[in-house]
């Protein structure tokens, strides 16, 4: 290492560390963070919508309200799935090192919302299917999401090398992508229990309009929140390579 | 597949035989896959009430858990080997395209679990009392195809896991998910065939575990590469 003022950032296909940008603030909490802020207030909004301002659904009753966080959990957890997917496709294209900072940050946050989804599930399907769990396909499904998301966690976490670690989850993920169709069709060939969708159809969505309305609003404000999770699992990646933890 | 191109073909071969020479010589691998398969054949038929479940039921099932694992100890082998004194490198620095190197070792993963299967499925018509010509012929049929799809996925697995900090562990983590619809095609598919059904009911199931094939064969072949070093 030689002592000159200013060292040149080595450059190329390595995992360089980039060097400090004004767009990430060295103290987050001081500067007003949109993204933040609306993913917040929209979850709570959410969440007081549901709660006092939405009917009661004749049939289900009270428990059918689980709906407005399940689904829009659901449809979060897709989307980071799919940010994992197409960025571990990226960085596989073109080595670029952001592509897997933020297939790292969505396979985080798909694990967290794939969770939320699988507990919210069970509590929803007691007192309505009359059973906490059925190997239904789409939840052999999510559970399988489950376990691929976690090993590529797991395996994120085992590789010391950075630069295979990257390239060993972003084929995991890709591979992943193409074995879900596989595990769908087997497990709807096995058995199906689980309700079609009522919003996301080609037809008019069957909802009441006050249960769509908290529904789209719910969705909305989970969506955000994912992606606020996601920025923030990014930036956290950044500071750790800058601070030297790979 | 195979056919593309000559070089790709004939380096591939010149893998497969290096493996399967190392395997013909220690035998090491091979019977110790093939005890712990029949060992799983056996412990299996205790963990059910045999009057309350038949044994025709149960076998397909008991057969494509225990061969799945069987062949997570052997695909584990393919590449640790390589990891002894780096031999790894003597394959990188061959003149052969990085699938080949592949290619080379799925093939030689193919013929040590199908010789696994050749035991394996008389052992558990003898067990389990099938009738042994219709059971050779509903699983013979069934194990070749579910044989490729466990071998592609495992192959591109074992390559991965070899170099990560907890090996024997990461490797069924990453393939058992990917094995899931092999399991599950599979079990239904003999399940029918041994049961004396039509064929055609068995038919839906093969066609996705040929899908299966086909897909994970050329998605892996083009993966692996990205797994080496350069």
């Amino acid at each position: 290492m030689t002592s000159t003022a200013v060292p040149t950032p080595p450059t190329g296909n390595s995992f360089r560390v980039p060097p400090p940008s004004p767009r990430l603030p060295g103290a987050p909490f001081l500067v007003f963070d949109w993204l933040f802020a609306l993913a917040v207030v929209g979850v709570i909004g959410a969440i007081v919508r549901i709660i006092f301002f939405t009917p009661i659904e004749a049939t289900q009753g009270a428990a059918q309200k689980i709906y407005y966080v399940h689904v829009p959990a659901a449809l979060s957890a897709y989307l980071a799935l799919i940010v994992c997917a197409v960025m571990s496709m990226i960085y596989l294209w073109l080595r670029e090192v952001r592509a897997d900072r933020m297939a790292e940050s969505a396979g985080e946050v798909a694990l967290l919302f794939t969770t939320a989804v699988l507990i919210t599930g069970p509590l929803w399907g007691k007192p309505i299917w009359g059973t906490w769990w059925t190997w239904d396909a789409r939840l052999t499904l999510t559970l399988f999401l489950w376990f691929v998301t976690a090993a590529y966690l797991v395996l994120r976490g085992a590789v010391d090398d950075p630069i295979m670690r990257a390239r060993y989850s972003a084929v995991l993920a890709v591979l992943a992508a193409l074995l879900i169709p596989f595990i769908h069709l087997s497990v709807y060939l096995f058995r199906t229990l689980h309700p079609m969708p009522i919003v996301l159809k080609p037809s008019e969505p069957s909802l009441p309009r006050e249960m769509l309305i908290t529904f789209s609003v719910s969705s909305i404000a989970f969506l955000f929140f994912c992606a606020m999770l996601m920025r923030s699992r990014y930036r956290l990646a950044l500071l750790r390579e800058r601070a030297g933890i790979v | 597949m195979l056919a593309r191109a000559p070089g790709l073909t004939a380096a591939a071969w010149i893998v497969a035989k290096k493996d399967l020479a190392i395997e013909l010589r220690t035998k090491s691998a091979f019977l110790s896959v093939i005890v712990f398969t029949l060992l799983g054949l056996v412990i299996f038929f205790f963990a059910w009430d045999s009057t309350a479940v038949s044994a025709l039921d149960l076998a397909p099932g008991v057969l494509w858990v225990t061969f799945t694992f069987a062949g997570l100890l052997g695909l584990h082998r393919s590449f640790g080997a390589e990891m002894q004194d780096r031999a790894i490198d003597g394959l990188l620095v061959a003149p052969i395209d990085r699938e080949s190197i592949y290619l080379g070792k799925a093939i030689a993963n193919a013929i040590f679990v199908s010789a696994v299967l050749v035991i394996a499925v008389p052992a558990v018509a003898l067990f389990y009392n099938l009738p042994l010509g219709r059971a050779v012929l509903a699983l013979g049929s069934v194990a070749v195809l579910a044989a490729i799809g466990l071998v592609a996925i495992g192959t591109l697995f074992s390559a991965m896991a070899v170099n990560t900090r907890m090996a024997e562990l990461l490797l069924p983590m990453l393939s058992l998910p990917f094995f899931v619809p092999i399991v599950l095609t599979s079990a239904q598919a003999s399940t029918q065939l041994l049961a004396g059904r039509p064929f055609a009911e068995a038919l839906p199931w093969l066609k996705i575990l040929v899908a299966f094939d086909i897909v994970f064969v050329v998605a892996c072949t083009v993966a692996f590469p990205h797994t080496l070093e350069e």
